[in-house]
């Protein structure tokens, strides 16, 4: 069921006399349930999306409906009950413990004093052991770590009661087991809570893995929405990254980069160590064509360069090199 | 947790009850509590005593601890609204517009009627036009910018402004007004009569009351401007009235007493220190107390030496310390 819709929605920042459209004509839908990845390369309007969806700043035109409510129509009050929102902005605040900072999220829907009923206190209790932080909860917020943090947004987020989160950016300055601890954490959330998450992110594979959906944002072809995989089948991938220095390499969700490579090289042999070799010769500047002058055969635990034993990548680079320049054919 | 902070609240409320009834008793002329009792309960009215007690100590510890109060709170909302741990509730330039006020009025004095000048009233009239002229362009400006922070830069620089005006003010003086001018920015309590109370207490009370009103969205700014949008709090209405309220409580202050420096900082670093909580209901309460106390205390140590000490210089050599302790620990 689709909770957030956009129609003909245009995007972007207007002064005075100048608009500056970053996308325009989106039409979006947000499922209850589902965790959704926007990514896109920099630039393309992942930040003024979704400062736009969640009201912080205006659309140029269009409009986003949540259940049927239009969102620029709604009072600060009424978007607060419908949006929680995790976002880039350091929180810092003296004296203040996971609770502390957990209750504020409850803001929205306490009285004028503020008072914590048992009742929002249960619901305080409940979204820290969602994020696992059960045994901070009196700890004081400036002596977490920064994945305890970002869990404690969240917490204050899922506090918030409300059926849609969105985050920006939420593993930027993570480590990796962080960043997929945070991912796994809000894909199990939106599948438990039936709460649509929107997060933009930067890291791709990741993002591929957790989604349930991807937004993919460009400045050419607009925002494409789909399964992970079926972005990945389409060729849309490729496209939305698509430069000089790197190529998106649908095998494995990676990016490659782009050497410039002069000398060839044929290569045989075992699979798994295949993959890293292809690597090192890549990067050394070295193309993979078939019965070419030099021929590496890849072993179980070596290399056999031109009838040679090698055992390591850096005597296999440095071998080859050697070879190419007795050889004459090639300058260094 | 809730018990620690009754206790803490019992124990300030009677200090601030004892210092204010010593900061009575104490002076040139000692009066003892038997006197002070008996004055208050309507015997021996008459005499020198009770006449300097109800006329010149009572308004004064009165305003003594509405300075504390008022200029604290102010401190506690501008270091919210601005994520700062060392702004202070003049940083909207409110008292430079006050003092500009003052200065015109000494020392452009010729030109003016003298019966203007010669009233109290005039120097408090100055002052209120001059912080509200402040205030009312920090508020424009308020409407017009989208963070905190350039606001923030706005009000210095109104304040700027004010400073270097009052300099070319001085700078065409004559010396005995300029004396009369720097007296008034030491501060003084006893400025303050009964009359002047009847304007200053509703005033303090006004600014008080939205302060207390804001608690709970002051709460939710600690998150940041954009946070706090996310959990539905009005941002432009929220700083329109936390402009207000500071305008009304410092500027209303230092129309009165002149500027007192330091309490506005340091005090609600004491409240932070001593309840160690970041919630502005217990935190509001806790600078009034601690702010009236501080205030009080300077007040009596401004009568220890034969001539009286001006206020504004006890408090910075109290804040002063504690401002450096504060940007020591945060390392």
């Amino acid at each position: 069921m689709s909770i957030l819709t956009t129609c003909h929605l245009s995007i972007g920042y207007s002064k005075k006399r100048k608009t500056d459209v970053i996308q325009s004509e989106l039409n979006l839908q947000l499922r209850a349930g589902e965790l959704v990845c926007l990514i896109g390369p920099n630039g393309s309007g992942k930040s003024t999306l979704l400062r736009t969806l969640t009201g912080l700043q205006k659309p140029l035109s269009g409009k986003t409906s949540i259940d049927g409510k239009e969102i620029s129509k709604l009072k600060q009050l009424e978007k607060a009950l419908l949006i929680a929102l995790v976002l880039t902005e350091r929180v810092d605040i003296e004296n203040a413990t996971v609770y502390n900072l957990v209750s504020l999220g409850r803001h929205p829907h306490s009285n004028w004093w503020g008072n914590i009923t048992e009742k929002e206190d249960l619901i305080i209790r409940e979204a820290i052991e969602m994020v696992h932080l059960e045994h901070k909860i009196h700890q004081n917020i400036n002596e977490l770590s920064d994945g305890e943090r970002q869990r404690a947004m969240i917490a204050k987020a899922l506090a918030q009661n409300t059926p849609i989160i969105m985050l920006d950016e939420p593993t930027a300055h993570l480590d990796l087991p962080n960043r997929v601890e945070i991912m796994l954490l809000l894909h199990k959330l939106a599948h438990k809570t039936d709460k649509a998450i929107l997060l933009s992110t930067h890291e791709l594979d990741i993002a591929l893995q957790a989604a349930d959906r991807i937004w993919l944002i460009s400045s050419e072809k607009g925002v494409e929405c789909g399964v992970p995989e079926d972005l990945v089948f389409n060729g849309n991938f490729n496209r939305a990254f698509e430069s000089k220095s790197y190529v998106f390499n649908a095998a494995n969700g990676n990016f490659s980069m782009n050497y410039p490579m002069s000398r060839d090289v044929w290569v045989t042999g075992d699979k798994t160590r295949m993959y890293w070799t292809l690597r090192a010769l890549a990067r050394a500047g070295y193309k993979v064509v078939e019965d070419a002058q030099f021929r590496i055969l890849v072993t179980e635990n070596g290399w056999i360069l031109n009838e040679k034993n090698i055992s390591t990548v850096e005597q296999l680079l440095v071998e080859l090199s050697h070879q190419y320049v007795e050889s004459g054919n090639y300058e260094l | 947790m809730k018990n620690r902070n009754l206790i803490l609240f019992l124990t300030l409320s009677l200090l601030m009850l004892g210092l204010f009834l010593a900061d009575l008793a104490w002076g040139s002329i000692p009066i003892s509590l038997r006197e002070i009792v008996s004055v208050f309960f309507g015997k021996g009215t008459e005499g020198i005593n009770s006449e300097i007690l109800l006329n010149f100590r009572l308004p004064k510890a009165i305003t003594a601890i509405l300075a504390g109060a008022s200029l604290s709170v102010a401190g506690l909302m501008m270091q919210t609204l601005f994520r700062n741990s060392l702004a202070d509730p003049y940083i909207l330039g409110v008292s430079s517009g006050a003092s500009l006020g003052v200065a015109l009025v000494m020392m452009a004095a010729s030109v003016l009627p003298v019966a203007f000048v010669s009233s109290g009233w005039a120097l408090i009239v100055a002052a209120i036009i001059g912080a509200s002229v402040v205030l009312v362009l920090v508020v424009g400006v308020s409407f017009k910018v989208h963070n905190a922070v350039s606001l923030l830069i706005v009000g210095l620089m109104f304040g700027t402004i004010a400073g270097s005006l009052v300099s070319v003010l001085q700078n065409f003086s004559n010396p005995d007004a300029i004396k009369l001018f720097v007296m008034w920015t030491f501060g003084s309590l006893s400025a303050v009569t009964w009359n002047y109370m009847q304007v200053l207490l509703p005033v303090v009370l006004i600014g008080i009351g939205i302060a207390f009103f804001l608690q709970k969205r002051l709460d939710g700014l600690l998150l940041g401007e954009n946070y706090a949008r996310g959990l539905g709090i009005s941002i432009q209405q929220t700083r329109f009235l936390i402009v207000i309220a500071t305008g009304l409580l410092a500027g209303g202050i230092t129309a009165f007493t002149g500027p007192i420096a330091f309490v506005g900082v340091a005090v609600p670093h004491i409240a932070r220190g001593l309840f160690r909580t970041s919630s502005h209901k217990i935190l509001m309460p806790a600078t009034i107390l601690c702010g009236a106390s501080l205030i009080l205390v300077c007040d009596i140590i401004s009568q220890i030496p034969t001539y009286t000490l001006p206020i504004n210089t006890i408090s910075a050599l109290f804040g002063a310390p504690i401002i450096i302790w504060i940007i020591l620990k945060k390392r």
